[in-house]
């Protein structure tokens, strides 16, 4: 499979990562060749065969019983924040 | 040109869990920003997702009461795009296999027919945060306490053919999660979210038409709005020759008009895939019995039960069980006082919701309770007082003077229903009124509402109206 | 001399005081300032810190409190949230990040009483096979420092094989534990998938993900696992089955134990020389009585191209929430949302972990998901259902754990699946969900050589077991790179 460089801008953007336009050519080169390599899967016969999202097969999802049992140090957990204000997270502003 | 509407609605309900569907934290509404959003909520590096047991109680119970089938086994899958609202950079939903399948609701239209508004699919997922884009300059401050509050998310079949089934489909679902106390119902803070699709297509035709989503949509009466505005919008669009968009459209509730959402950039690829931190739902017939048990009687059932076990009329059982509290309360007023169930309900439907309605009171929070309320009718059941009467009596109970046997008391309300009595004070008001009392008996009938006037001002509206009625009837005519 | 101890000899040692926390910390430290500079395997190096919690240690030995690992000093691989400590994973992304809680496995082995030296260097976000794309810049194998530790544990192992520590946590998602123990000499497992809570680790690919330890010897590694190990609720993929004791059953006999060799992992692509330091294995085991024979693993070349589709697919979703808003890099003067996304990911993120998430990206993405993604989830069900239809007759499966020795600094670096395929053995042992070990098994030109064990589920005792049967044999675990001796 290969890949223009217009797909890998598609992607970046779908991904959110900024490329440097003089890098497109080699991670369209790099992606080419890895999806190229993937593509080997194809030859495997696997007509009557189920997906496996997961190596614990078969075990169901454990519940929590509904209870609050978290307490909130807002303060520390937003020691990390590049940007707050008055307890809220600032971002750029977005219009709808 | 006959025009045919095609409406189909997702309705989000935010479930009363005490905690958020993959954390411990609380979930209770008005806190300060940030305050409920642990790392989990957070999306902070290496914190894992565990699933709440009482979100799939819920929506087991929901599943049930639409008549679906139930998945004995469901996923979860990712949802990914960025905003900041969504802290993962995906929300966590299901997609191929929901929790809940196909099931019905049914709907009174306007001419009484009935009719079963097909349910797609119930699916559980988390609640983004919410972003503030006023008030902080050329930035938004985003706040994610609602972050990871479970939702269960119903989709309808595009069987409403008009905004009005539309609504009527939205206040029945409405009432059914808040019967099941599943959700509280509040379409103001966001707790029952409707997004409506429409489309249009030319009568007979067999294709539905592109269809655009409404957004932002939070009351019932908004809801017809929006999508009437839509359907026109639609209508000339295509008689004009031109095309219907498949796109997202705010409904603007001030201008009454709906606006395309500023173009996303490209469409969104949600590149879905089962979520690897979570394994399979499973809910097994035990989980799905022990559940069905605890589903209480639903608004159908009820109505049907008000109807014939208390005399009343369709109209009235309809409103009286639209919500759960309101059935409750009329069921406990009319258990306790013992009267006829009509009495009641109109008394419950008019002077007690118009009381209600005016403080901007929940029936939790009512000053006059099922109690004060049973014991008032009683008395009006008893003859102690006139209907009239009683509003004066209400209003006092509702102020807290006490409850109505004292009011009575107190301000001497008592019905005057000594014949005695009455005739007494007639003879009085004859006497004092000779000249409409010729003019009565020379014909003029009209005045007997006069003379009933007089006799009620002479007795302070104690007299007993029926007794009033009868013997100045016989009085005047002699 | 105290570096040279294993876990299991400093235990023993300090409980009868015959050395101290703090003296163990102290040496440890002295030897991390000192050759912490040619290998730059560590991040963070918690020097005060670390003393403190040695005399802590002490004291708690001193009144007879204490376990079996109290006051052994280890290092955590920077992938493990460690409150209070900075968190990197090897990434411009978390530079700035100070991890506000501790993970499972750092709160278990923080309550056992184990001293922590500080984080270890890695591969960025646990991408890599050579400790080459670390934003700390790359880390040197002590065995022969122009070439590569092997990744993503790159740090770990170099660390303990160069007796910086006796012992390092790491994780492996495709090789990321076995491979650099492989290429360092040193002993590394992988538990069987929901073995150790993943909570507190910083997710790459869930469903492949586990934790394990990188030690001198066996016998450390089940002394360590027991304390890792163990059902987490906070952990969903965590599963509740009890831990045996490790320790306790490291001296089961070979005698009998059926041992398979898969004949595809015999292929052009080995190094001869690795070959036949595998071999030369095998013969050790049949002299303690086991059975060797052949087994097959028919699809077992479909397991890099699995994991390639599978990891990168998890990992575009993990490592979304790296945007800038709450946590960790974000550019200067974004003009808009979208650009504080595109610049913060794109300048906080190396070319690996970029290249990774396309892919990840483009195999999710509408028209390519049932190709790509579907597809690679039903070539994992058939490597899963080889090991099942193995594990029939035997109840091990040996073999090498890489193809070649380690390889030069900067030699893989110019084509991805050429690097890739440096995980060839281990890929699958990951995607089936099996615990695996690497031990070291002789050396080739001088550069250490690994024998991968691969257990059925939940079968880690009986690969410790036999781990520690053939540590007893020889004596490759013991050897020391060139100018770490002393």
């Amino acid at each position: 499979m290969s890949l223009t460089p217009d797909d890998v801008k598609s992607i970046a953007r779908l991904a959110r990562l900024a490329i440097a336009e003089q890098d497109i050519p080699a991670y369209a080169k790099n992606l080419s060749s890895i999806l190229e390599f993937v593509a080997q899967l194809d030859q495997a016969d696997t007509a009557q065969v189920q997906p496996m999202a997961h190596p614990l097969v078969g075990v169901p999802q454990r519940l929590r019983e509904d209870q609050v049992t978290e307490k909130v140090d807002r303060d520390r957990y937003q020691a990390n924040a590049p940007q707050a204000e008055a307890g809220l997270y600032l971002v750029p502003k977005v219009v709808e | 040109m006959e025009w045919e509407t095609v409406i189909g609605l997702e309705v989000h309900t935010q479930l009363l869990t005490k905690s958020k569907l993959f954390s411990g934290a609380s979930t209770e509404f008005g806190a300060l920003p940030n305050s409920q959003a642990c790392l989990v909520d957070l999306a902070y590096p290496g914190v894992l997702p565990v699933m709440n047991r009482e979100a799939a109680r819920m929506a087991v119970k929901f599943g049930l009461a639409v008549s679906a089938t139930v998945a004995p086994h469901s996923v979860f899958a990712r949802k990914n795009y960025f905003y900041p609202d969504l802290p993962k950079g995906y929300q966590i939903s299901q997609y191929e296999l929901p929790v809940v399948a196909k099931g019905h609701l049914d709907i009174e239209l306007e001419d009484g027919t009935v009719k079963r508004i097909g349910i797609t699919r119930a699916h559980l997922e988390e609640d983004a945060g919410k972003s503030l884009h006023e008030g902080f300059g050329n930035q938004t401050a985003v706040d994610l306490n609602r972050a990871g509050t479970p939702l269960l998310e119903i989709v309808s079949e595009p069987d409403m053919r008009s905004a009005k089934e539309a609504v009527t489909y939205l206040k029945k679902l409405h009432s059914l999660v808040t019967y099941l106390e599943i959700c509280d119902g509040n379409m103001q803070e966001g707790s029952f979210r409707c997004d409506a699709n429409v489309s249009v297509r030319r009568k007979g035709e067999a294709k539905f038409g592109t269809r655009a989503e409404l957004k932002n949509i939070n009351s019932f009466r908004f809801v017809e709005k929006a999508i009437n505005y839509e359907v026109a919008r639609q209508i000339e669009l295509i008689e004009g020759g031109g095309k219907v968009v498949q796109e997202t459209r705010l409904y603007d509730s001030d201008k009454d008009e709906t606006r395309s959402m500023r173009a996303k950039e490209e469409a969104n690829d949600y590149r879905y895939f089962p979520d690897p931190d979570l394994l399979p739902l499973d809910i097994s017939p035990e989980l799905i019995a022990e559940v069905k048990a605890t589903l209480p009687e639903l608004p159908d059932a009820k109505k049907q039960r008000f109807m014939s076990e208390y005399g009343i009329p369709a109209y009235d059982a309809g409103l009286l069980t639209a919500g759960r509290d309101l059935a409750d309360f009329y069921e406990a007023v009319v258990k306790e006082s013992k009267v006829e169930g009509k009495l009641a309900a109109n008394w419950v439907m008019g002077d007690f919701s118009a009381a209600l309605n005016k403080d901007d009171k929940s029936i939790a929070a009512s000053p006059v309770s099922a109690t004060l309320l049973a014991g008032m009718l009683k008395r009006i059941h008893d003859n102690t007082i006139s209907g009239k009467i009683a509003k004066e009596v209400f209003e006092a109970m509702w102020a807290g003077e006490g409850d109505a046997d004292a009011i009575i008391d107190k301000k001497g309300l008592k019905q005057i229903t000594d014949t005695g009595a009455i005739e007494k004070v007639i003879d009085e008001v004859m006497a004092a009124n000779p000249g409409q009392l010729a003019e009565y008996r020379s014909g003029k009938d009209k005045l007997f509402a006069f003379f009933v006037g007089q006799v009620m001002k002479a007795t302070k509206g104690k007299g007993n109206p029926a007794q009033v009625n009868e013997l100045l009837l016989k009085k005047l005519k002699n | 001399m105290l570096h040279t101890k294993s876990v299991a000899e400093m235990a023993r040692d300090l409980k009868a005081r015959k050395v101290s926390s703090e003296e163990l910390t102290r040496a440890f430290l002295e030897r991390i300032q000192r050759f912490n500079p040619r290998l730059n395997a560590f991040i963070t190096v918690l020097k005060e810190q670390a003393l403190q919690e040695a005399r802590s240690a002490d004291l708690e030995i001193a009144a007879g409190r204490g376990g079996p690992l109290t006051g052994v000093p280890m290092v955590h691989k920077d992938i493990f949230c460690t409150q209070g400590v900075k968190t990197s994973c090897g990434s411009k992304m978390l530079d700035n990040f100070v991890a506000p809680y501790d993970a499972t496995v750092v709160e278990r082995m923080k309550r056992a009483g184990m001293i922590l030296l500080g984080k270890a260097n890695m591969d960025e976000f646990a991408m890599g096979s050579s400790n080459e794309t670390s934003f700390y810049g790359p880390v040197k194998n002590p065995w022969d420092e122009t070439r590569v530790p092997g990744g993503s544990s790159g740090g770990s192992a170099a660390l303990v094989a160069a007796r910086l520590a006796p012992a390092a946590t790491a994780t492996d998602t495709g090789g990321s534990i076995r491979q650099p123990a492989a290429l360092t000499g040193t002993t590394g497992i992988k538990p069987t998938y929901g073995r150790v809570s993943r909570y507190g680790i910083v997710a790459f690919a869930s469903s492949l993900d586990q934790a394990g330890i990188i030690t001198y010897t066996a016998e450390d590694a089940a002394m360590i696992l027991r304390v890792m190990a163990g059902y987490d609720e906070r952990d969903s993929t965590s599963v509740d089955c009890p831990v045996p004791d490790y320790v306790a059953e490291l001296g089961r006999s070979m005698q009998g134990l059926r041992i398979g060799v898969p004949k595809e992992f015999f292929d052009k692509g080995l190094d001869p020389k690795v070959a036949e330091a595998v071999r030369a294995a095998i013969k050790v085991y049949e002299k303690l009585g086991a059975v060797v024979k052949d087994v097959s693993l028919p699809n077992f070349m479909l397991s890099v191209p699995t994991y390639y589709v599978v990891a990168p697919a998890e990992c575009s979703s993990n490592l979304a929430r790296f945007d800038g808003v709450r946590y960790g890099y974000r550019c200067k003067d974004p003009v808009d949302l979208t650009d504080l996304y595109m610049r913060s990911r794109g300048e906080g993120f190396g070319a690996e972990v970029k290249r990774r998430i396309m892919t990840g990206t483009y195999v999710l993405s509408a028209g390519y998901y049932d190709a790509y993604y579907l597809k690679a989830q039903k070539t994992r069900s058939l490597i899963r259902q080889d090991f099942i239809e193995a594990f029939k007759s035997v109840d091990l499966i040996l073999g090498p754990t890489t193809p070649t020795p380690a390889f030069k600094l900067g030699e893989k670096t110019d084509d991805p699946v050429t690097m890739y395929l440096n995980d060839i053995y281990a890929n699958g042992v990951n995607l089936a969900g099996l615990p695996g070990i690497s031990i070291p098994a002789g050396f080739v030109d001088g550069l250490p050589v690994g024998l991968q064990l691969i257990g059925n589920y939940f079968d880690e005792s009986r690969l410790l077991a036999a781990s520690h049967q053939y540590q007893k044999e020889t004596d490759w675990h013991t050897r020391l790179p060139k100018g770490y001796e002393a």
